[in-house]
């Protein structure tokens, strides 16, 4: 049977995602506050210490620029790990999924209910990141609430990104190649610490075709009080993103698990 | 009642046959027994059957529905203890129970009032709330069991299902097994453990490189593949040495003679005259005892070692 065919999905993917999301409730404090800590300092640090020394950028404080691009990339790093590293511990290390496998639940449905689950659980880290930073008045106008969907949403793109590295990678040092080959580089050039305008015309090409810097160009007018841009594309990509790399993710974990 | 019927199922990996045409079914309310060495094809059979392995060929049909193509359905009615715990490091007792009840669609208060009768059927009432670390291996398998209990299946598929239990805790598991089948329900076990199939099983086969090489209830299985009694002569190197003696003399006394280090297995029908011969002889000890299901499968499979 073909591995790569098209996705069958289902309600199914209920149950498992409330699998996850009891065990997250377990530990819901001291996760929420990793998931905040990470943020918060680069946000403090560069925002007010590196901000200092700035002028404007793109005609707001540098700390008000960085609000958003932090969200982002807290988001992309709070998916990315639960896709990863929990996913993997579930599917190879505890074997979870053979446990869920054998009940009347499809490896279809388990693979989007841990799209979905890594994608809460970043938007989970996400809300309270934005409450603190409102609470910080960085936030121009309850728009900023239209973050939450962005988050979400970007949530689904890197967590179905990071699922396919699960379903390739025989042991957890697999996931350095990633970080240093993939999140990291990308971090770097959409427009996170810096405007993308900043870059060399080369750069700025790759930047345009990845996920994160189109989640930075949905969050950050939301946070200063606009209405984004090209909105609709933006959505669009990042919505491409999650379906195809959820659709390829899928096909490794049928070639990896229904042998 | 429809249980689990499988025939001329084909697998390979490769070039290598994993299940080479393999026919049979159950009887509602049996217990039928896989046997083989190690990679005789026993899980990839339950995998078929569940539907998480797709064959090269062959019709599976399991709880009356075309497997794979309606696995999931299928598996409502099934319940899996797997060969390896897998149990939810993260929970308790009572939320395993929870947590896998809820994969078959059912509602937390139905699944909340059969935990109670799960927990006693697996010897763990007043362990609701421990964590899954604190458990024993037998603890383990015996709420692993409860949880394939949860949906209250007609069909159990169980994978070795004692293998690394002491005895106290496979005697347990036996008991629990046997209450299973006085309760109508049907069971697939795959073991390498013989006095468990013979204990157990209604029928069974002994499978090798992924075909059957007998079927049968233990008795007729016994019956017709191996003489009904056997001999175990023990020796030492030098003097008295079983090898020795076997090659010597063994062969006018009994019908089949296997040798492994300094132990001589006599296969016979008529006891008396190799008995009466071993009284004479010093340094030979032996024990005298009807063949088992064990001897036939050496027999077949072999005594050469599977890795």
């Amino acid at each position: 049977m073909n591995h790569f065919r098209p996705p069958s999905l289902s309600l199914r993917f209920i149950p498992v995602w409330r699998r996850n999301f009891l065990v997250w409730r377990k530990l819901a404090i001291p996760s929420l506050l990793g998931n905040l800590a990470d943020p918060m300092i680069y946000m403090l640090g560069l925002g007010y210490g590196l901000g200092s020394l700035l002028p404007d950028v793109g005609g707001v404080s540098y700390i008000a620029f960085l609000a958003a691009g932090a969200v982002c990339f807290s988001t992309m790093n709070a998916a990315t790990f639960e896709a990863l590293y929990s996913a993997f511990s579930r599917m190879q290390v505890q074997k979870t999924w053979d446990a869920i496998l054998n009940a009347p639940v499809a490896l279809d449905d388990l693979v989007l209910a841990e799209l979905v689950w890594a994608a809460s659980k970043a938007t989970l880290s996400g809300a309270a990141i934005l409450a603190v930073v409102a609470a910080l008045g960085l936030v121009a106008s309850p728009l900023a609430l239209w973050a939450l969907p962005v988050i979400f949403l970007a949530g689904l793109a890197f967590a179905a990104l990071g699922l396919i590295m699960t379903a390739l990678a025989p042991s957890y040092d697999f996931f350095m190649y990633y970080f240093t080959l993939a999140v990291t580089p990308m971090t770097l050039i959409s427009g996170v610490f810096f405007p993308v305008g900043q870059l060399p015309a080369a750069f700025q090409a790759i930047s345009a075709a990845l996920p994160l810097s189109h989640a930075v160009q949905l969050a950050r007018p939301l946070f200063l009080g606009e209405v984004p841009a090209q909105a609709l594309l933006h959505v669009a990509v990042l919505a491409a993103y999650a379906v195809a790399a959820f659709w390829l993710a899928l096909g490794l974990a049928r070639r990896r698990l229904l042998k | 009642m429809e249980t689990l019927s499988v025939s001329g199922l084909r697998k390979s990996y490769g070039d290598t046959a994993v299940l080479a045409g393999l026919t049979f079914s159950l009887r509602p309310g049996e217990c039928y027994g896989l046997l083989g060495p190690n990679g005789a094809g026993k899980t990839t059979t339950l995998r078929c059957a569940l539907g998480l392995t797709v064959p090269d060929a062959g019709d599976i049909r399991l709880a009356g529905l075309a497997v794979p193509a309606q696995a999931r359905e299928a598996r409502l009615r099934v319940g899996v203890v797997p060969q390896m715990d897998n149990l939810d490091p993260d929970f308790t007792v009572a939320e395993n129970l929870l947590v896998y009840g809820r994969y078959f669609g059912l509602a937390d208060h139905a699944i909340h009032a059969r935990i109670p009768q799960l927990l006693e059927f697996a010897g763990l009432a007043g362990r609701a709330g421990a964590k899954i670390g604190a458990l024993s291996g037998g603890m383990k398998r015996r709420l692993t069991l409860a949880r394939a209990l949860v949906n209250d299946p007609d069909l159990l598929f169980l994978d070795e299902p004692t293998t690394g239990l002491d005895p106290q805790a496979r005697h347990l598991i036996w008991e629990r097994l046997k209450q299973l089948l006085q309760q109508g329900k049907t069971v697939l076990l795959t073991t390498h453990f013989m006095d468990e199939a013979e204990r157990l099983c209604h029928r069974l086969a002994i499978m090798d490189r992924g075909r059957f090489i007998a079927e049968g209830s233990p008795r007729e299985v016994i019956a017709a593949h191996i003489e009904p009694e056997v001999i175990e002569v023990y020796g030492e190197p030098g003097e008295s040495s079983a090898a020795e003696w076997a090659q010597a003399e063994a062969a006018r006394y009994a019908t089949r003679v296997e040798v492994t280090g300094e132990t001589a297995f006599c296969y016979v029908t008529e006891s008396r005259p190799l008995l009466r011969h071993l009284a004479d002889r010093q340094g030979l000890r032996y024990l005298h005892r009807p063949a088992n299901l064990e001897d036939v499968f050496l027999k077949l499979t072999g005594r050469d070692l599977r890795d």
